[in-house]
């Protein structure tokens, strides 16, 4: 056994980590170096140019622009999403309202579908003269109401993150809803019995013991608000006049149409160091037990 | 005891706005142009199957489904055998560097897939499998690799070892030890795993979009669904489109609501992350 231990981990590690190493491994060490040459990806030829991509990403306003799309997503998605998610799996775990279970089968059904699938799909729900949001609100007689959702510089962000929370609640009413089963039932026995509200019960019962659980919830989001480019390219194309660019947007356009493969580069640069800065900060407040591995 | 009415009222209106668009676009795949234009709220004066018909064959979703499934059977298959054979070594085998090619397995979670983007456009484009479907089967099995290799080694390593020392005594070789044993063991972390990594390839849009965008004839359904709405948009022939997308929705929903409690358990696995 002692002797036979190398052709097998040969024959498992290797084809693994030949692929990753090719397909993986080494776009991310190139994209670190491609970051700093102003390369235009059609010849061999490029010059050194240092830190000036990161110098103009600083000062360009699309960027600029982008990011702060970034940021609003940031920190709206995560707490909208949890907030609602925490709502709703605490009226269906905690409280057991009727029909819990097909609740729960109806909630997660956007999580299935492929976000080509959703964006499309509430394209034409914002469609202006087919739409369903539209034609809603005139069956109401809302007419007043009725907009070009996708097609006005100040709706068409808030379009797009109702999107993304519609999305999403559903995954996190589950997940909220697996921890809460943990919950000893006895606890919530006893806050009945001493009156407590629904409120109270979630604020001071609930919340505290599935914490960990909301800090997971609150890393996943925040990967996904730096994202956002699948709906954004599907629904906008980060338009109209930019006001639903994101930093993933702003990169594909500027590599695959602009050609600056230097300066994109440099922009996935700067989406790793956002990223790494909140798995980090996340790791660091939730203090969560280190992978053992001895 | 009284009961505020209005929790019970939030929960009956997040559903009617997570259900009711989906219905909406399986009524209106059947409606012709007129009725979806002039009548969102309308309902199809008949069944028109045909627009099925229309979105499969001339608006190629049909082609793009088959392309999916193409690509996810080998991707799928590929992913959960060097993934498994992967985190099994690095769960029940001691050699040096050991530490190192986990981390460099697990590390690849942090980096967000942009960062790469630029580079593997053209490791992909000098590997000559740019715009070819075996180039998207290899690209998805490797960036699934990271997440499949940490959920199988802590799997692995949870199991117990009288087993595998029985099987050892009885004499098992290292390869039949997991082919024989071990796998059938691991069974539900397989699943889950399987499941999770079906649904992210799936519903992969940016990889394709980039790796695939030259040849229309090799587009993904994500990628192809997509493609379709724009030129929906300009030709208006939007009955083709909301039956397309029913085709791209309704299998998946289906698969869900039948395996709905393996899927939501196996998407929540993926909390562990």
């Amino acid at each position: 056994m002692k002797h036979g231990k190398y052709p097998l981990l040969a024959a498992f590690l290797l084809p693994a980590l030949g692929l990753y190493g090719y397909f993986v491994i080494s776009p991310y060490a190139q994209a670190f170096v491609i970051s700093a040459t102003d390369w235009h990806g059609l010849s061999n030829e490029f010059n050194w140019v240092g830190l000036d991509n990161f110098k103009r990403l600083l000062s360009d306003e699309y960027m600029r622009n982008a990011l702060w799309h970034n940021a609003l997503l940031l920190i709206l998605l995560p707490v909208i999403t949890i907030v609602l998610a925490l709502f709703f799996s605490s009226m269906l775990n905690v409280h057991r309202a009727k029909g819990a279970g097909l609740y729960k089968i109806i909630y997660f059904a956007p999580q299935v579908l492929s976000v080509a699938v959703i964006g499309v799909l509430w394209k034409e729900i914002y469609n202006p003269r087919s739409g369903l949001l539209n034609g809603t609100l005139r069956a109401l007689g809302l007419d007043g109401l009725a907009k070009t959702w996708l097609g006005d510089p100040a709706v068409a962000f808030w379009a797009i993150l109702a999107v993304m929370v519609w999305a999403n609640v559903g995954f996190y009413v589950v997940l909220f809803g697996a921890a809460m089963q943990s919950i000893p039932k006895e606890l919530y026995e006893a806050a009945e019995l001493d009156g407590s509200s629904r409120w109270a019960t979630l604020w001071r019962i609930t919340l505290p013991l599935l914490w960990d659980t909301v800090q997971v919830a609150w890393v996943y989001l925040a990967i996904l608000a730096l994202d956002g480019f699948a709906l954004v390219q599907i629904m906008t194309r980060g338009g109209p006049n930019f006001s639903t660019d994101v930093v993933g947007q702003r990169m594909y356009d500027v590599a695959f149409s602009e050609n600056k493969f230097g300066m994109a580069s440099a922009i996935g640069v700067v989406l790793f160091f956002l990223t790494l800065t909140i798995t980090v900060a996340a790791l660091r407040i939730t203090r969560r037990e280190r992978i053992e591995f001895s | 005891m009284k009961r505020n009415p209005f929790p019970q009222a939030m929960l009956v209106i997040w559903g009617v706005m997570t259900a009711l668009p989906l219905l909406w676009v399986v009524v209106t795949s059947f409606k012709d142009d007129a009725e979806i234009l002039n009548d969102p709220w309308g309902l199809p004066g008949e069944l028109r199957w045909s627009n099925f018909a229309r979105a499969w064959s001339h608006g190629n979703i049909g082609k793009y489904f088959l392309n999916s499934v193409t690509v996810l059977s080998v991707s799928i298959t590929l992913t959960m055998l060097l993934g498994a054979t992967a985190a099994y070594a690095l769960a029940r085998y001691d050699f040096p560097g050991k530490r190192f090619v986990y981390f460099l397995f697990v590390g690849g979670m942090m980096f967000p897939a942009f960062l790469a983007l630029v580079p593997l456009f053209f490791v992909v484009k000098n590997a000559g499998l740019l715009n070819t479907l075996p180039g998207l089967m290899l690209v998805y099995t490797a960036y699934s690799l990271p997440f499949t290799v940490f959920f199988l080694v802590a799997f692995f390593r949870t199991l117990p070892t009288q087993v595998a020392e029985a099987a050892m005594i009885d004499g098992c070789g290292p390869f039949a030890m997991f082919f024989k044993v071990m796998l059938p063991m691991a069974k539900p972390g397989l699943i889950s795993v399987a499941i999770f990594n079906l649904l992210g390839q799936w519903n992969q849009y940016l990889l394709p979009v980039v790796l695939v965008s030259d040849s229309e004839d090799k587009y993904v359904l994500a990628q192809g669904l997509a493609a379709l709405a724009v030129n929906e948009g300009y030709r208006g022939d939007y009955s083709r489109l909301f039956a397309g997308l029913t085709l791209a929705m309704l299998p998946v929903l289906i698969v869900y609501a039948v395996f709905q409690r393996q899927v939501q358990s196996g998407l929540t696995a993926g909390q562990l992350k």
